[in-house]
C-alpha cells in the first residue's frame, strides 16, 4: 500500500504552512533521510525527509502553494515493487482529496514525512516542541510561547526550570515579536544605555521607590527597545476633517438597536478601524512585512488596536476589517477591549496584525508619534479631534479635525507608499459614504 | 609514580566505586584508594547487612503469624548469631562483589589512607609504606560516621552506633535506642521483632522526623501496635554504667525525668563527616557546618577537587552519593551534566510496615506557598494487601492544585520502598496529575494504590 507523505507541523499551534520546494519530482527514487521538500511558515524553513524508502509516485501538492493544511497529503510514496496504479486505492483517502487549507483533517496513515529544521526552535523529527507535560502546562497557564524556550533537557526537552526565565505572555509579544527572535534577549535585560549600576549611583537611595518589573513590562521594554532601534522609522502627519463622521455617526447610532444580538454604538474609533483597513486594501504595497527572504504582502486587513491595561498594554486584532462592517467591528472591538483589560484574550487574538492603531485621542492628544509593532511595518499615531479653524476657499470656518500620523518601516514602506495610504485613509475618513463601496 | 591519572577518588564506598567505573567507562584513568574495605558504610555496615537482619526479623515475624494463613508452624525459635553470620555474609559476598567490578572496569585500588597535599597530589599511607598518588582531578568521597552523644559515646560494652548493633555481643532483653531517623527505627523494629523490650527516644515531636507528617504519625502507630515503647520529646540526660546493665536518667518536655536501666543503648542521632586528616585545611577547602561545600556537580570551592556523599551535604543517601558520583565524573570528563535535583532523591526506610517518600511533605509544600491537592489512598482497599495478610499502610500523594505538578509522594506499607521509584519517575519526567490518571496500573498490585491516591487528590478515587 502507498504511503501518503504528509504536511508536518512546525510547532504545535502551526495549523498551515507553504510548500516552498520540492526537492523530487514524480518517479524519483527516495531513501530514508532525504531531503525531499522545504516547508515555510512565518516562523522559519524546514527540510521534510523521507523516511521510508521507495518512489515518488505522486505529488499532491505543487511548489508554492501556501496555506497547505497540517497533516493533509503532500505526496505519496510507493514502496518496492507498488506501481502507479497502487495509486488507485490512495484516492479514497480524504487527506489526499482536500489538502488545502482545511480544518485538520485526521492523519490518515503514519506520517512518513521527517522535517529537519533550520532554524526551527527545539524539535523531534515530527516537528513536534518536546516538552514534559508539566512545561506545556505552566506554558499555558502563563502564556509562554514554547517555541521560543530552549529545553535542557534530554534531547532539548523543555522542562519546568527551562520556564523559570522565560517571559509570562511571551506569546503576546509575538505580534511585536518577531524582530526580538532574532536578536535574542534575556529576561528584561533590554539594551540599556546606562547600566544599572550608573542609574543607582545617580539617585540617593531612599528618594525613589523601585517597582519590580512585570513580565509584561520587560516584553513591552525589550519588543519596543529592538524594534526603535533596528526598524528605520520616519513620520508622516496628516489632518483630517471629521464633521461628516460625526454627523454620520450620530445619524448610524440614532438609529441603531439598544438591545439584543444586533445593537451597537459606533465610535470614532472604529470608523478609523475601518477606514485602516479600506485603506490597506486601496494600497496594497502599504500591506506589508519585511522579511529577508521577500517582502510579505499581506492580503487580509488585519488591524492590532492598541489597548491600555493595568501594566502595560495589549494589541488585540480586528480582522478582515476590510470585509466587515462597522457595527461588526464596532462589538468586536468592545469584546476585545474588554478582555484585554481582564487579561483573558488567547494568543491568536492579539498576534499576527498587519497594522496598529494607537489612539490617544481621548487624552487630549493632539499628534504623537508611534513606535511600529514588529513585524509589521505601519502604525497610525491618533490625535484627539478638535475644533479648529480651517481655512475654505478665503474664509476661516471652524471644524472638526484630528491629526493623525503615519510610522512607516523605511524596508516596505517609502515616503510615497505611505503618503498614499495616509491619502487614501484621510478620504475615507472624510467622506465615510466612501467606506459603504 | 610516572602515571598521572585522571581522577583519583578516595574512599571507596557506594560514591567512589561508582565513580571509578563510570570515570573508566568514560575512558579516563581512575585510581580508587580505600582504608578499609570497599563497598563502604553502605555494604559493610549499612543499608545492606541491616536490610539482611529485617528480612530475618520479617521472616521470623510472619511464621509466628502462620496461623493467620492457615499454616501452623510449631516451636518457632530463632539462632541469633545465625541471624548476625547471614547478615556479614550477605556483606561479604556485595564488597567481593564490588572487587571483581574493580577488576573487570580495569581500575586500580590501593588500600591506605589517602592525605591531598597543597600541590594537590596524594599521599597514600599503604601497608607498605607511604606512597605519591598523581591526578589531574581528586574527589573526595570518605563518607561519614555515627555521631556521638556527648556523654553516650560508643563504650565498647552498653552504648553502641551502628557497627555494634550490626555485629551485638549479646541479644539485649531492653534496648534503648536513641534517635527516631531511618537507622534507629530499623535497629528499634530488629530487636523488638526478636522479642527485646524496645524503647524509642526521640527529641523531635515526631518519629521519623524528616517524613511527612502525617506518615510519623501513622508510624508511630504501628511501631506503639508492634511492642515499641516510644518517647518522644524527651532526651537521655544521664548514662550510668552498672554491673550488669546501664541506667538512663530520660527528661521528658515537662522536664519530668525518670531513670530506667537498659542492657543496652543504640545512638543513632546522625552522622559526622569524615573530613579529618585528608588535607582539607591546607588546601582551604570549604565546609559548611562541618561537611564539605559543593555545588550541584560537586564541585568544592577549589579548582579540580570535588566531593560526593556523605562528606558533603544531605541527604545522606547511598543512591545520592552514586548519583553525585557520575555527575562529578560526567563534568571532570567535560560533559555537560544537569546538576543534582536534590529534591528527586526517594528515601526509604525498612520498618514494618516499610516507609518511602520523595519529593516535599505537605508542610513544606505549604511553606513554599503551594496551594494543594492532596490524595490518600489506604492499604485496607486493596486486594493485593489484604490478600498479603498486610492491610495496614496508606499512599499519600501531594500535587500543586494549579498547575498539576507532583510535588511529593509519601507512603507507609509493605514493600512500600518498592513502589515509590514510579513516583519518582514521574516526578523527574515532570508528569502532571494528568499523565497518572491515565497510566494503567496492574491488578491485582499495591502498585493500584499509586493510581487510587492520585485520582483521590482530584476526587475520583474508584475504590475508597
Amino acid at each position: 500500500m502507498p504511503i501518503p507523505i504528509l504536511m508536518p507541523a512546525l510547532s504545535p499551534t502551526m495549523e498551515v504552512g507553504t510548500l516552498a520546494k520540492w526537492h523530487v519530482t514524480e518517479g524519483d527514487e527516495v531513501s530514508s533521510g532525504d531531503i525531499i521538500a522545504e516547508i515555510e511558515t512565518d516562523k522559519a524553513t524546514m527540510e521534510v525527509e523521507a523516511v521510508d524508502e521507495g518512489t515518488i509516485g505522486s505529488i499532491t501538492i505543487e511548489e508554492g502553494t501556501a496555506d497547505v493544511a497540517v497533516n493533509s497529503t503532500i505526496a505519496v510514496l510507493l514502496l518496492e515493487g507498488e506501481d502507479k496504479s497502487a495509486l488507485d486505492t490512495m484516492t479514497e483517502t480524504p487527506a489526499a482529496k482536500a489538502p488545502v487549507a482545511e480544518e485538520k483533517s485526521a492523519p490518515a496513515e503514519k506520517p512518513v514525512s521527517a522535517p529537519k529544521t533550520k532554524n526551527a526552535p527545539i524539535s523531534n523529527a515530527n516537528g513536534r516542541i518536546i516538552a514534559s507535560p508539566l512545561a506545556k502546562r505552566i506554558a499555558k497557564q502563563k502564556n509562554i510561547d514554547l517555541a521560543s524556550i530552549k529545553g535542557s533537557g534530554p534531547n532539548g526537552r523543555i522542562i519546568k526550570a527551562d520556564l523559570d526565565g522565560a517571559q509570562e505572555g511571551s506569546a503576546v509579544s509575538r505580534s511585536m515579536g518577531e524582530v526580538a527572535h532574532a536578536a535574542p534577549v534575556s529576561g528584561g535585560h533590554a539594551i540599556s544605555p546606562v547600566s544599572d549600576k550608573e542609574i543607582f549611583a545617580t539617585y540617593e537611595e531612599g528618594t525613589y521607590d523601585l517597582i519590580p518589573l512585570d513580565n509584561m513590562r520587560k516584553v513591552v521594554a525589550e519588543r519596543l527597545t529592538v524594534a526603535k532601534s533596528t526598524i528605520p522609522h520616519f513620520y508622516l502627519t496628516i489632518d483630517c476633517e471629521l464633521d461628516s463622521l460625526l454627523d454620520a455617526r450620530k445619524r448610524l447610532n440614532a438609529q441603531a438597536p439598544t438591545e439584543g444580538p444586533g445593537a451597537f454604538k459606533i465610535s470614532v474609533n472604529d470608523f478609523i478601524i475601518k477606514a485602516m483597513g479600506l485603506a490597506l486594501q486601496q494600497v496594497p504595497g502599504a500591506n506589508s512585512t519585511w522579511s529577508t527572504q521577500g517582502i510579505l504582502r499581506h492580503k487580509r486587513s488585519d488591524v492590532s488596536v492598541a489597548v491600555a491595561v493595568e501594566g502595560g498594554l495589549f494589541t488585540p486584532v480586528i480582522r478582515h476589517c476590510e470585509l466587515k462592517t462597522l457595527s461588526e467591528i464596532s462589538n468586536e472591538m468592545k469584546d476585545l477591549a474588554f478582555r484585554a483589560r481582564s487579561k483573558k484574550l488567547a494568543p491568536h487574538e492579539y498576534t499576527g496584525g498587519t497594522t496598529s492603531i494607537s489612539n490617544l485621542g481621548m487624552f487630549g492628544i493632539k499628534k504623537f508619534d508611534a513606535v511600529i509593532n514588529p513585524p509589521q511595518s505601519t502604525i497610525l499615531a491618533v490625535g484627539a479631534g478638535e475644533r479648529r479653524p480651517v481655512i475654505v476657499g478665503d474664509k476661516v470656518e471652524a471644524r472638526s479635525v484630528m491629526s493623525v500620523t503615519l510610522s512607516c518601516d523605511h524596508r516596505v514602506v517609502d515616503g510615497a507608499l505611505g503618503a498614499e495610504l495616509l491619502n487614501a485613509f484621510k478620504g475615507y475618513i472624510e467622506d465615510p459614504v466612501t467606506m459603504l463601496v | 609514580m610516572s602515571t598521572i591519572y585522571d581522577v583519583a577518588i578516595i574512599g571507596g564506598g557506594p560514591g567512589g566505586y561508582v565513580a571509578a567505573i563510570r570515570a573508566s567507562q568514560l575512558g579516563l584513568k581512575p585510581v580508587l584508594i580505600e582504608r578499609e574495605n570497599l563497598g563502604g558504610i553502605c555494604l559493610n555496615w549499612g543499608c545492606i547487612p541491616t536490610k539482611a537482619l529485617l528480612r530475618s526479623a520479617e521472616i521470623y515475624t510472619t511464621i509466628k503469624h502462620a496461623d493467620e494463613f492457615g499454616i501452623s508452624v510449631e516451636g518457632v525459635k530463632f539462632d541469633f548469631d545465625a541471624i548476625i553470620k547471614r547478615s556479614r555474609n550477605v556483606s561479604d559476598k556485595l564488597t567481593q562483589g564490588v572487587g571483581y567490578l574493580m577488576k573487570k572496569n580495569k581500575i586500580e585500588v590501593i588500600e591506605g589512607e589517602a592525605a591531598i597535599t597543597k600541590d594537590k597530589s596524594l599521599i597514600v599511607k599503604t601497608a607498605k609504606g607511604d606512597q605519591t598518588v598523581k591526578a589531574k582531578n581528586i574527589i573526595i568521597g570518605t563518607g561519614a560516621r555515627a555521631r556521638n552523644l556527648p556523654g553516650l559515646e560508643p563504650d565498647g560494652k552498653y552504648i553502641w552506633a551502628y557497627r555494634e548493633a550490626l555485629m551485638p555481643d549479646i541479644m539485649p532483653k531492653k534496648l534503648c535506642v536513641i534517635g527516631s531517623g531511618a537507622i534507629g527505627v530499623e535497629f528499634a523494629n530488629f530487636y523488638n521483632a526478636l522479642g527485646a523490650d524496645v524503647t524509642i527516644v526521640e527529641l523531635a515531636d515526631r518519629i521519623v522526623p524528616a517524613e511527612d507528617a502525617e506518615i510519623s504519625d501513622f508510624a508511630l502507630k504501628a511501631f506503639k501496635k508492634s511492642g515499641i515503647k516510644i518517647l518522644t520529646q524527651s532526651s537521655v540526660k544521664e548514662a550510668k554504667p552498672g554491673k550488669k546493665d546501664i541506667s538512663l536518667t530520660i527528661e521528658d518536655k515537662n522536664g519530668k525525668t525518670k531513670t530506667e536501666s537498659f542492657d543496652r543503648v543504640i545512638t543513632a542521632i546522625g552522622i559526622t563527616p569524615n573530613v579529618e586528616n585528608i588535607g582539607l585545611e591546607g588546601l582551604g577547602i570549604e565546609l559548611d557546618r562541618g561537611f564539605i561545600k559543593t555545588d550541584g556537580w560537586g564541585k568544592t570551592n577549589v579548582a579540580n577537587i570535588y566531593a560526593i556523599g556523605d562528606v558533603t551535604n544531605p541527604p545522606w543517601l547511598a543512591h545520592k552519593a552514586s548519583h553525585e558520583a557520575i555527575i562529578a565524573v560526567e563534568t571532570l570528563a567535560g560533559h555537560s551534566v544537569k546538576p543534582l535535583n536534590g529534591n528527586l532523591i526517594p528515601g526509604c526506610t525498612y520498618t514494618t510496615p516499610q516507609i518511602a517518600s520523595v519529593g516535599l511533605t505537605e508542610d513544606q509544600a505549604k511553606e513554599k506557598g503551594h496551594k494543594l491537592k492532596v490524595g490518600k489512598f489506604p492499604f485496607q482497599a486493596n486486594g493485593k494487601a489484604l490478600a498479603l495478610g498486610e492491610p495496614d499502610g496508606m499512599v499519600k500523594t501531594i500535587f500543586d492544585a494549579k498547575t498539576g505538578e507532583l510535588l511529593g509522594a509519601h507512603m507507609i506499607g509493605t514493600e512500600v520502598t518498592e513502589l515509590i521509584q514510579g513516583y519518582a519517575v514521574a516526578m523527574g519526567l515532570e508528569t502532571t496529575e494528568h499523565e497518572l490518571m491515565e497510566t494503567v496500573f496492574p491488578h491485582p498490585t499495591l502498585s493500584e494504590m499509586m493510581h487510587e491516591s492520585v485520582l483521590d487528590a482530584y476526587g475520583r478515587a474508584l475504590h475508597y
